[in-house]
């Protein structure tokens, strides 16, 4: 195996590419009008990196043995996963369109690509704090094989409350799980309200250094920032590593931006289109062109 | 009638540890994860003799499903292994999501279930497990009678490659039914002894106690049909259909709620396919509470006192 990343963009390009996704993020949620749409424009940058920049894997073959492995724990977080998937070449970027529609593979959460899911997507997740486990399994059993694959695992904020998660820590700790990496979507935002009110999860960077953890922090809206706390964890040698990102909830859109309210909503039509105003077009495209207002109706 | 003898008493468990002692010299991809029961579960062999190849999770059976899952997922065989209560009631969740949903090939190794484990009580008495296991699309549930039955189960849970199985199986030594020359086929039960008044289908321990009930029936010039359930899901629907039409009268006996466990499973098919006259021996929704394991047999009404009587009661409601 080689170490690959297929696309390999540099910051311009990944900035560009994290716009399209934010483009395809709003686009999607216009057209189905159910699913998230803060959390997922908030990771826009960090998917770039990741798809068009970090992994390794081969859309031709989803599950080629020499891939890094990628769980979104935080499931509902969809949307961003699906348009970086769509982008990266995993599937037709025309089928977003689908979002949330009967016998569509862009399920309201992700399923696997071998059941009814899209390729790249290893396993079902939407009821929260799972990935962990499971991440720590397969960094685990690739280690015994003597195997260089990465495993990487993201968590929203809010889903840290979740018991779950902080077994799992305490395992990847417990083996030293070096080739693991973590990554927490730290926008202190959650369905009800901020992180602070719901349940206080800090001193968060202390908690997971408790847990045996390589803890980087970083601004998870900043690529380049996010490419070399990546690096870095990648690197770090007898612990597990945590990135710890900043996001903004609902980034690039300005109505949207740090406001726990757009956690689980999508955007009516006419917000859409104000949003999608600020998010200037790309020289990747968009998926599909609509006259939006004939949309409620295409819907149904 | 075909009389069976106890070959001796050896613990439903140990076939589970024996089983993975030979998997493990057999398959490099066979991997357990313990939850710091590691004695009481039988893994320790396993762990002692492949300590590459065993996980101790910590108490923490969420965390093991979801380790179990990632194993799989890279190409490991995992056997997650716990008391009953533990490896399907707390982890719910993550074997529905992680497991079922996600078609892992996980095998769930639950030891100690029942109301037999006895004087622990009811806190660690698994009666609901067969239910929250059997409900869960893409899952086997297996619940093997005697120590050679659960190694065979164990060896068996191998050739399933699409989804989790669960094994259930028990802490006391009991009685071997089975010898060298049985069979055993996940999804097809045993006809252990032929009769034509009434099927008596049973699993895990109540099989014995069927096998006894039916002695005591045969002297009162009654023909009980003895039937190893031993694979709930998928149900061996073809054989309960059969013994529903050749005696018209069906017994289930399991140590297990009375609500969707085998006798469940068996009314769900014969209600379909043809409707019997049938009586449920099982805990009556109750929880348990602690005793010797034969004493709380027989004052919850799984023992074989409660099948002859079960039998009874269906042959007066015979056609």
């Amino acid at each position: 195996m080689g170490p690959s990343n297929p696309h390999k963009f540099q910051l311009d390009d990944l900035d560009e590419m994290a716009r399209q996704i934010r483009r395809d993020i709003l686009r999607m949620l216009m057209i189905s009008q159910s699913g998230h749409s803060g959390g997922p424009l908030g990771l826009a940058d960090i998917f770039s990196s990741l798809y068009f920049n970090i992994m390794n894997f081969d859309t031709k073959n989803p599950t080629w043995p020499g891939r890094d492995y990628f769980f979104l724990s935080a499931g509902h977080l969809a949307p961003v996963w699906y348009a970086t998937l769509g982008r990266a070449g995993f599937y037709p970027v025309q089928e977003m369109t689908t979002l949330r529609k009967l016998n569509t593979r862009l399920q309201g959460h992700p399923a696997p690509g071998y059941t009814h899911g899209l390729p790249g997507i290893e396993i079902a997740s939407g009821s929260l704090g799972q990935g962990m486990s499971i991440a720590v399994g397969a960094a685990l059993g690739l280690r015994m094989d003597k195997k260089l694959n990465h495993v990487y695992v993201l968590h929203g904020d809010g889903e840290l409350d979740e018991g779950q998660v902080w077994e799992g820590m305490m395992s990847a700790g417990h083996y030293n799980l070096d080739n693991l990496t973590a990554i927490v979507d730290r926008n202190f935002c959650q369905i009800d309200n901020r992180t602070d009110k719901v349940m206080e999860i800090e001193p968060l960077a202390d908690k997971w250094r408790a847990f045996r953890w390589n803890v980087v922090e970083c601004d998870g809206n900043n690529v380049g920032e996010f490419l070399s706390a990546m690096y870095k964890a990648r690197n770090f040698k007898g612990k597990p590593s945590v990135i710890i990102a900043k996001t903004f909830m609902g980034k690039g859109v300005s109505f949207m931006e740090d406001d726990y309210r757009w956690h689980g909503i999508p955007p009516s039509i006419e917000q859409g289109k104000q949003a999608l105003s600020e998010l200037a077009p790309t020289r990747f495209g968009d998926f599909h062109e609509f006259e939006w207002e004939k949309l409620p109706a295409m819907a149904k | 009638m075909t009389k069976i003898e106890s070959k001796g008493d050896k613990a439903t468990r140990q076939g589970f540890s024996d089983a993975l002692m030979e998997l493990g010299k057999e398959n490099p991809n066979v991997v357990v994860l313990g939850g710091d029961v590691s004695g009481s579960v039988k893994v320790d062999a396993f762990a002692k003799a492949y300590p590459d190849r065993f996980f101790s999770v910590g108490v923490a059976e969420a965390d093991m499903m979801g380790i179990a899952a990632g194993l799989a997922l890279v190409g490991k065989i995992p056997f997650a292994s716990a008391y009953g209560e533990f490896a399907a009631g707390r982890p719910f969740d993550q074997i529905r999501q992680s497991l079922a949903y996600s078609e892992m090939p996980v095998k769930i190794c639950a030891s100690h279930c029942g109301i037999t484990v006895g004087p622990d009580g009811a806190t660690h008495q698994s009666l609901e497990d067969i239910a929250l296991m059997r409900v869960l699309p893409h899952m086997t549930v297996i619940c093997p009678g005697d120590y050679l039955e659960t190694k065979r189960a164990v060896k068996a849970s191998l050739a399933i490659t699409k989804g989790p199985v669960y094994i259930r199986f028990f802490r006391d030594n009991t009685p071997m039914f089975t010898d060298e020359s049985s069979t055993f086929q996940i999804g097809k039960s045993n006809t252990l002894i032929d009769g034509s008044d009434v099927a008596i289908i049973a699993c895990g321990l109540q099989v014995w106690e069927a096998i006894q009930a039916a002695e005591t029936l045969h002297a009162e010039g009654i023909s009980a049909r003895v039937m190893n359930m031993h694979t709930i899901k998928p149900l061996d629907k073809e054989a309960i259909i059969k013994a529903a039409k050749e005696t018209g009268a069906i017994v289930t006996a399991e140590d297990h709620q009375i609500h969707s466990g085998l006798g469940s499973a068996v009314a769900e098919c014969l209600a379909q396919a043809l409707p019997t006259p049938q009586e449920f021996v099982a805990v009556n929704d109750t929880f348990g509470e602690s005793g010797k394991g034969i004493e709380l047999m027989e004052k919850y009404g799984i023992a074989q006192g409660d099948i002859v009587n079960a039998v009874k009661r269906v042959l007066k409601r015979k056609k």
